[in-house]
């Protein structure tokens, strides 16, 4: 592994499935009556969140100590970032304090690589922007491979807001790096240029998209990144983009349905979706506690070539 | 030790076991637990034998990997990490009699490692310790309850068991 875990472009196929394979040996620890390893003893871990996150933050938190790191977590509406203190400086007073690891979420695209070029720490991308979500990628990873047993050659549907979501970028890297078939779909005006040269197909028809998939993958409407026009409203959103029972119909019928959260039921998935049999949403949240325990322990030893 | 021999070690342990821990004549409270990767398959063998002496169900067996309790991890952060792989125990260890399993006895850090994760999955009434080979060089205060075979070594030379289930062979040599 490299220092730093910035995104999915950067790790190799190996890398992901060595870390998927070290998740499946992690996920044993939480079913013990002792929830707890000794490994990341003497470790102190910082979790540095500009952006509010409840999943993602309690995710690495419980991590963090299953593994047994001394963990802090330092919220913006707290913090000095408040009083005008600049992402730089805060991370340098941080590293000040000699941390190992420093897991990094925030609003703006590309801040995690300015951050691993200046910090000795390690960093965790928990999310930059529209950029990269990297663990997120990795646990819906781990979660499909639970259910198919593979990644190569399934088709995945992809269907929401994609203009806006770091999800959707570090899914589609992993998904096309693993052998995937993958679809995406959404409103025109939600659909980033240039969006085939990724290697995924582009539909404007939801309907098209899930056809025959094995796995469908729902997108947040994320209105507090929008502050233009971008849809007319959430009904009509929900009408034409929104995952209903008679949409799922038209995939495998073993498909799941998969959906990062926080989920805004009856915009882009129906609760009868949402709720349903083959909806893995809270799977993906309990697989994520173990993905991460496997990225902060690869990460905690030497770097490649030493 | 070629396969015959070690057949038959193992045979002779498993009577050990049984004269050990069939005091009111029942092992009902036995269990195995295999340290990966040779305990493991030394364990399962250990379960049929002792199955096949004394009839009645086979003794569960466990599999324990001991990589997050190794105690030089992370003291030199130098190549990537060991690979991590699944620790598998589907039975309460509570109050159980567990017979801790490994191919090769040495410095005593995997054993030291071993007791620790057990104790994390329950309180067992008692852990005895069983070893393929014991080659000496002890570097904790730890000492095995059944031993296959004695082999003096000295610290330069390496100990390889090779198992069918892993290697394709039955064979312990002395390399070095």
């Amino acid at each position: 592994m490299k220092k730093d875990l910035l995104g999915i472009a950067e790790l190799s196929s190996e890398e992901i499935y060595l870390i998927l394979d070290t998740a499946e040996a992690m996920r044993e620890i939480g079913q013990r009556p002792i929830k707890k390893v000794p490994t990341l003893r003497g470790k102190t871990v910082v979790n540095l969140f500009f952006e509010p996150s409840t999943r993602t933050r309690t995710s690495f938190e419980i991590a963090e100590k299953r593994l047994s790191a001394d963990t802090l977590s330092i919220a913006v509406a707290t913090s000095s970032v408040l009083k005008g203190e600049t992402l730089v400086d805060t991370a340098m007073n941080i590293e000040a304090m000699s941390p190992d690891m420093i897991v990094v979420r925030h609003a703006a695209s590309g801040a995690c690589h300015l951050l691993s070029r200046i910090c000795r720490s390690r960093i965790i991308n928990a999310g930059d922007g529209m950029h990269e979500h990297p663990t997120q990628a990795l646990l819906d990873a781990f979660t499909i491979r639970e259910h198919k047993k593979r990644i190569d050659g399934l088709k995945v549907a992809i269907v929401g807001d994609l203009l806006h979501s770091r999800v959707l970028r570090s899914n589609v890297l992993l998904l096309t790096k693993l052998g995937a078939e993958v679809w995406v779909s959404g409103p025109r005006t939600l659909v980033p240029a240039g969006m085939e040269r990724f290697g995924v197909r582009v539909s404007t028809s939801v309907e098209e998209a899930v056809a025959d998939a094995d796995v469908i993958m729902m997108l947040r409407i994320q209105q507090e990144r929008m502050q233009g026009a971008f849809i007319p409203s959430l009904r009509e959103y929900f009408t034409v983009f929104g995952m209903t029972a008679e949409r799922v119909a038209r995939a495998k019928p073993d498909a799941i349905i998969m959906h990062p959260g926080p989920m805004n039921r009856g915009v882009e998935i129906a609760s009868e979706v949402a709720d349903g049999p083959y909806s893995v949403i809270l799977e993906q949240v309990a697989n994520g506690v173990a993905v991460r325990m496997a990225v902060l322990y690869l990460l905690a030893g030497g770097q490649e070539g030493g | 030790m070629d396969a015959d021999r070690i057949a038959r070690t193992l045979t002779r342990i498993a009577h050990e076991i049984l004269e050990r821990n069939a005091a009111p004549g029942d092992v009902h409270d036995l269990a195995l637990v295999g340290i990966r990767t040779r305990g493991v398959p030394i364990a399962k063998r250990l379960a049929q034998l002792l199955r096949d002496i004394r009839g009645g169900d086979e003794v569960p067996t466990g599999t324990l990997d001991i990589t997050l309790y190794r105690d030089d991890l992370m003291r030199h952060a130098v190549g990537p990490q060991p690979v991590v792989r699944k620790t598998e125990i589907p039975f309460s260890i509570d109050d159980k009699r567990i017979l801790l399993v490994d191919d090769v006895l040495y410095t005593g850090r995997t054993i030291r490692a071993a007791l620790d994760a057990l104790i994390d999955f329950g309180r067992p009434k008692a852990i005895q310790l069983v070893v393929l080979v014991d080659r000496g060089h002890r570097e904790l205060p730890i000492k095995a309850d059944y031993v296959g075979k004695n082999l003096p070594t000295s610290p330069s030379q390496s100990v390889q068991v090779h198992l069918v289930e892993v290697d394709g062979r039955d064979e312990v040599e002395i390399a070095g």
